[in-house]
């Protein structure tokens, strides 16, 4: 068990070095750096101001070799610093972790619903195959599956707009922006803070859906089932003891395979709502070429992504003792 | 010898006939299945559907896609009718001809049916004329009306036909799944075969690499490379750069399916036997080993074509993906980007519909695809 883990975690450290090479690789693509578009941006003004430019060029190196450029901003980002914000005027440290929490407790709260939902849904089409509640689940997973997350959380936030009658963008209605936490602004919160939850859990709910589905169907069609069955537990004593139990594995390996997913939605359901997560951050500083940023995001989202897994495996492999021996 | 004659007296009719299962090809048994599939048949005629529309759309479109009329912006949707306002029956559909007035107290266009006038539907009448594949100008459209203008599914912003422009929107959108998916399977199985046949360093590499493409979520990455395409590239390098884009994250799924059934495969007694007759390593990868993972491969590649659909939607939707004098259904669902758009002018979230509508149908392909591909699947 212990070499497992030390296993993983020593896989984890290669993986995310290599997706920092990556990284770094990604934000150097576009032609130019940010002081291009700073330039453009000061000639539309009327004057460029060349000692600024070069001060900021000597500053960060950007003149430096790539090599020497990605190992200082790979051993600062290891000392937790993820360099500056030319965009906002500010270390990207103080922008990011607000919006990286706000992306983490959504999808959190979402992979809560998706197991809320999937996993009683997914037994009960199993136990009751081919049912008209089997065939309503698998209808719903299908669409679930194939409806652009953006189109949903425009047809929530119309259906919000137009039956319920209030607008939904942002996490808060503006008289509670700035307003110190009560119990209004948490009502307020729980009432829009739910569309973007669903909207990013239909994929991942339709998805689990299916393999519990499968999972579940595998175990009963087992002899020890019918053994069970034939001496006499009936299918409330019987499913919780032995099936489910077995069944159950995608409980915990979800996490790995559903968080990257889950991410992703989270980034353009924000851009769609409005919400403060690092998605729409993501966006904008791509756009304007502003690379710390844009490399500490993806670089953060991935970690974040790596551990989900790194813990799901090692939970996984705790709960089922064949797996560690893979 | 009386045994054969006998056997073989047995065979004759099923012969003339047709042939018993255990007669027949992996190849055949595998179509048999497929065709059992209901859901996965009506998926595979939508899609056959939707590339005919997207190949002759010129001709089934009833307008120009990129033709702006200022008059009818925003007009709302209208179908064909057969009954009339007073309740009587043509047997000829037609439509109404809309009128718009402007309240300027609220600020807000409504639209009136003209209930006097008919506008009779028209087959094959004249109407925008075109060039066909760039090769036949001609002015006929399957339907439309011969006099006055009709928008089945409503108009935009510019008064642009939303019908049309769905219909020329697929070729792209379609086009975009297929092309990448075909562009990952080549990589996918090369690296994943590689990987699989050959295992040691080359697959611990391979694993390594395709842990960091899962690592990294997709679509923050494709937003990343979708961004720093330059501005000034033409709508068709775009494009490609877009579809090559998609294919570079979608390589790793198709690796990891071919390099799992290689080193299963690998074990297996049949490949043994291959080797130890003296086959060559080749004859062994190209005629044991492919051979008995091909289905699995289209299986999956079917499923990732959806996803490279809503991946494009998704990134030309954010405005980083393909960009406006290029039609896709991505691009036209940018109309509905802001609630009061989509509050207003609903039908502006139809292409969406034609999204969902496609990768449910691709999806119900993969998995008649995939339980068809399935040995242990015996309900011929």
């Amino acid at each position: 068990m212990l070499t497992f883990t030390l296993t993983r975690l020593m896989n984890m450290a290669i993986v995310l070095f290599i997706v920092a090479v990556f990284t770094f690789i990604i934000i150097q693509l576009p032609p130019g750096d940010y002081l291009t578009t700073m330039m453009a941006r000061m000639a539309e003004g009327g004057n460029i101001d060349h000692a600024r430019l070069d001060a900021l060029r000597l500053r960060f190196g950007l003149d430096d070799p790539w090599h020497v450029q990605f190992l200082s901003w790979f051993t600062n980002m290891l000392r937790g610093d993820f360099g500056w914000s030319f965009e906002w005027g500010q270390p990207v440290s103080q922008l990011v972790w607000d919006r990286l929490g706000m992306t983490l407790a959504l999808s959190v709260s979402s992979l809560a619903l998706i197991w809320l939902i999937a996993i009683p849904v997914g037994v009960y089409s199993a136990v009751r195959q081919y049912s008209a509640g089997d065939y309503a689940a698998q209808v719903l997973g299908y669409i679930g599956l194939a409806t652009p997350n953006f189109m949903l959380a425009l047809v929530l936030m119309w259906f919000s707009f137009d039956v319920l009658g209030f607008s939904v963008g942002g996490l808060f209605s503006p008289e509670y922006r700035d307003a110190p936490w009560s119990w209004g602004k948490v009502l307020d919160f729980l009432t829009r803070i739910w569309i973007p939850i669903v909207v990013i859990s239909t994929a991942g709910t339709a998805g689990l859906i299916r393999v519990m589905r499968a999972n579940m169907l595998d175990e009963l069609r087992k002899p020890y089932v019918e053994t069970a069955r034939a001496k006499g537990l009936s299918w409330a004593q019987l499913l919780p003891r032995y099936p489910l139990r077995l069944a159950l594995n995608p409980f915990v390996s979800t996490i790995g395979w559903i968080l990257p997913t889950l991410i992703s939605g989270e980034a353009i359901v924000s851009v769609v709502l409005n919400l403060p997560t690092a998605g729409p951050l993501l966006l904008r500083a791509l756009m304007s070429q502003d690379m710390y940023l844009a490399g500490s995001i993806i670089m953060l989202l991935s970690v974040l992504v790596v551990i989900g897994t790194v813990i799901s495996d090692v939970l996984l492999a705790w709960l089922d003792p064949r797996i560690r021996y893979d | 010898m009386t045994n054969a004659t006998h056997l073989s007296g047995v065979d004759a009719p099923e012969r003339s006939g047709q042939k018993s299962v255990e007669d027949l090809s992996q190849g055949q048994l595998f179509r048999l299945r497929f065709r059992k599939h209901k859901l996965a048949m009506l998926g595979l005629y939508f899609i056959i559907g939707a590339f005919l529309m997207a190949g002759f759309a010129e001709f089934l479109a009833p307008h120009d896609p990129g033709k702006v009329n200022a008059t009818y912006q925003y007009a709302p949707p209208q179908m064909p009718r057969l009954m009339d306002a007073d309740g009587n029956f043509h047997l000829r559909p037609f439509v109404y001809p809309m009128e718009r007035s402007f309240d300027i107290a609220t600020g807000t266009r409504t639209w009136t049916f003209d209930t006097d006038t008919h506008l009779p539907l028209t087959l094959f009448g004249k109407s925008d004329s075109y060039d066909f594949w760039g090769l036949i100008t001609w002015d006929r459209h399957l339907f439309g009306t011969a006099e006055g203008v009709w928008y089945p599914l409503g108009t935009d912003r510019l008064g642009r036909d939303t019908l049309s422009r769905i219909m020329h929107g697929a070729r792209v959108s379609l086009t975009v799944g297929m092309l990448g998916v075909a562009i990952s399977l080549v990589l996918g199985v090369l690296i994943g075969g590689v990987a699989g046949y050959f295992g040691g360093w080359v697959d611990n590499g391979v694993q390594r690499l395709t842990e960091v493409a899962i690592a990294i979520p997709s679509l923050p990455l494709w937003m990343a490379l979708s961004a720093a395409l330059p501005t000034w590239w033409s709508p068709i390098t775009v494009y490609f750069a877009i579809t090559l884009i998609l294919s570079a994250i979608g390589w790793t799924g198709m690796a990891r399916e071919v390099r799992g059934r290689f080193l299963a495969l690998r074990e297996e007694e049949f490949v043994m036997a291959a080797r130890l007759s003296n086959c060559s390593q080749w004859r062994i990868i190209t005629r044991h080993m492919v051979p008995s993972v091909y289905s699995h491969i289209i299986a999956s590649a079917s499923l990732a074509i959806p996803a490279m659909i809503l991946a494009e939607t998704a990134l030309s939707f954010l405005g980083i993906g393909l960009r406006a004098p290029v039609i896709s259904w991505g691009v036209l669902m940018q109309e509905a980007q802001n609630i009061h758009s989509v509050a207003l002018y609903p039908w502006l979230l139809l292409p969406g519909v034609f999204v969902i509508l496609t990768v449910l149908a691709f999806n119900f392909v993969g998995d008649g695809l995939r339980d068809a591909a399935d040995p242990h699947n015996h309900h011929v």
